[in-house]
C-alpha cells in the first residue's frame, strides 16, 4: 500500500505498524515523534498502531545543538 | 509610551499583529535566554530590537573565534579578548539600545540555581546545546506555568517547538528520555550559519506572539535548510501519562537526574554518565578531524589542548586539565553530545 511520509510517497506492506515503518525506513526511534493523520502517536503505542493505506505520517526528529 | 519609543518601534507598531498594545507588552516583558551561542545570541538581539529590554542572559562560555561564523551578536574583539559571552552580549545589546537592561549570568543553569535565576520571567528561550538543560527548563517551566520555546539545530537541520503549559504538550510528553549514544554536534557535524538564525527567528516569532498575547496554532516546525524544506506539525496536547506535565514529578528540578560529576585526581573531572553506551568507533570518526585521537575497544582518548578527554564505552568520561565541572560538562556536550 502507499502512504505519505514527510510529504513523500512510500510503499509499505499492508498491516505495517509505526514500529515496523521506522525499521523499514531505518529511522532511529529514540529521537523522534510520530504524527499519523494529524494526531501524535505516543511511543507506547507504536508497536500496536497499524497504518492504513493512504495514511499521512510526519516523523519529527529532535536534535540537541544550539 | 515615550515619543522616542513610538519612533523606534513605529514599524512594528504599524504591524497589525502587534500594534500599540502589543508593543507595550513587549516593553513590559522580562524574558530569559538560556544559552547565548548561535541561537541565544540571535534571540537576544532580535527580542531587544523588538522592544524586550529586560533580558536574563545565561551562559558560562567565553567568545571564541570559531563562534563568529554563526553567533550573531559577537565580534572579533570579543574573541580576541575571550570575553564571557554574557558580558559581550550585554555590551553589544546596550549599543543597540541604551535602555536595554541585560542581566548577565555567567553560569551553568542547574537544579541548584534555576529557581533563583529564572524567578519572575514570563518566557524562556532555549539556546542550549544539550538535552540535560532542556529537561531542567521543561520541569521548571511546567511547574511554574511559564512558556518556553525549545530550539535545536545542527548541520543543516533544525527544529523548534513551543511548550505552553496548560495548552500544549511539554517536552517530556514527546521526548521522555534523552538520547543514548553520541550525538552530532556543531563541532563534529558542522552547522550552516543561517540555519541557527532561521530556527532562532522562528523561536522569536512565537515568543513575540505569546508576549503580545496573540498567537496562532502552536506547531512543531522543522527546517532542512540546505534543501529548503520546512515542515509544520500541529502540536499535540499533553500525553496522559507524562511524568512531568501530568504526574507533576519534577525529577530534574530535584536534581535527581543529572549525571553525577566529581573531581578526580589533581586536575581532572569525571562525568559518571554511565547510563548510555557510546559507540567509540563512530566517536573516533567524528573526532579525528578535530584533534589527536587514540582509541581501543574500551576507551577513547581525545586531545583538545589544554584538555584531554577519556571517554569510556559506558558513557563515562574523564576530563583532564580542569577542576571546573562546568567546563567538563561543556566539553562533553560539544564533543560527545548530550
Amino acid at each position: 500500500m502507499t502512504i505519505t511520509v514527510n510529504g513523500a510517497p512510500v510503499a509499505v506492506p499492508a498491516g505495517t505498524t509505526v514500529s515496523a515503518l521506522l525499521k523499514l525506513l531505518d529511522v532511529e526511534p529514540q529521537q523522534i515523534a510520530v504524527e499519523l493523520d494529524g494526531r501524535v502517536v505516543h511511543r507506547e503505542a507504536w508497536s500496536e498502531v497499524p497504518i492504513s493505506s493512504g495514511a499521512t505520517l510526519e516523523i519529527v526528529r529532535f536534535v540537541g545543538g544550539g | 509610551m515615550e515619543d522616542r519609543d513610538r519612533d523606534r518601534y513605529s514599524r512594528q507598531i504599524r504591524f497589525p499583529g502587534i500594534g500599540l498594545p502589543g508593543q507595550q507588552r513587549l516593553l513590559d516583558a522580562r524574558v530569559a535566554i538560556v544559552g547565548c551561542g548561535a541561537l541565544g545570541s540571535f534571540h537576544a538581539a532580535a527580542l531587544l530590537r523588538a522592544g524586550v529590554r529586560r533580558l536574563v542572559l545565561i551562559d558560562r562560555d567565553y567568545v571564541e573565534l570559531n563562534n563568529l561564523q554563526r553567533q550573531w551578536l559577537y565580534d572579533q574583539e570579543d574573541a580576541e579578548r575571550a570575553r564571557p559571552k554574557v558580558e559581550a552580549a550585554a555590551h553589544h545589546l546596550r549599543r543597540i539600545d541604551g535602555e536595554c537592561q541585560p542581566e548577565p549570568v555567567a553560569a551553568d543553569l542547574t537544579a541548584g540555581n534555576i529557581e533563583e535565576i529564572l524567578d519572575g520571567v514570563q518566557l524562556i528561550l532555549d539556546g542550549t546545546d544539550n538535552f540535560e538543560t532542556r529537561y531542567l527548563i521543561n520541569d521548571f517551566a511546567v511547574q511554574r506555568g511559564i512558556p518556553w520555546i525549545y530550539g535545536g539545530a545542527v548541520g543543516s537541520y533544525g527544529i523548534t517547538m513551543p511548550v505552553v503549559p496548560g495548552s500544549t504538550c511539554c517536552f517530556a510528553c514527546l521526548y521522555p528520555q534523552p538520547p543514548a549514544g553520541i550525538q552530532p554536534t556543531c563541532e563534529t557535524a558542522g552547522v550552516v550559519n543561517v540555519l541557527t538564525s532561521s530556527i532562532a527567528s522562528f523561536q522569536v516569532s512565537v515568543a513575540l506572539q505569546i508576549l503580545c498575547e496573540r498567537h496562532f496554532e502552536f506547531c512543531i516546525t522543522t527546517i532542512d535548510l540546505w534543501s529548503g524544506k520546512l515542515r509544520r506539525v500541529p502540536q499535540p496536547a499533553a500525553r496522559p501519562a507524562c511524568e512531568v506535565c501530568r504526574l507533576r514529578r519534577f525529577s530534574h528540578l530535584q536534581g535527581r537526574r543529572r549525571a553525577p560529576i566529581s573531581l578526580c585526581g589533581r586536575n581532572a573531572v569525571q562525568i559518571h554518565d554511565d547510563g548510555r553506551s557510546v559507540d567509540l568507533v563512530l566517536l573516533k570518526e567524528h573526532l579525528l578531524p578535530l584533534g589527536e585521537v587514540r582509541a581501543n575497544e574500551l576507551a577513547l582518548r581525545f586531545f583538545v589542548p589544554p584538555y584531554e578527554m577519556t571517554i569510556f564505552q559506558d558513557g563515562r568520561a574523564i576530563v583532564k586539565g580542569t577542576t571546573d565541572v562546568g567546563i567538563a560538562r561543556s566539553l562533553y556536550a560539544r564533543y560527545v553530545g548530550s
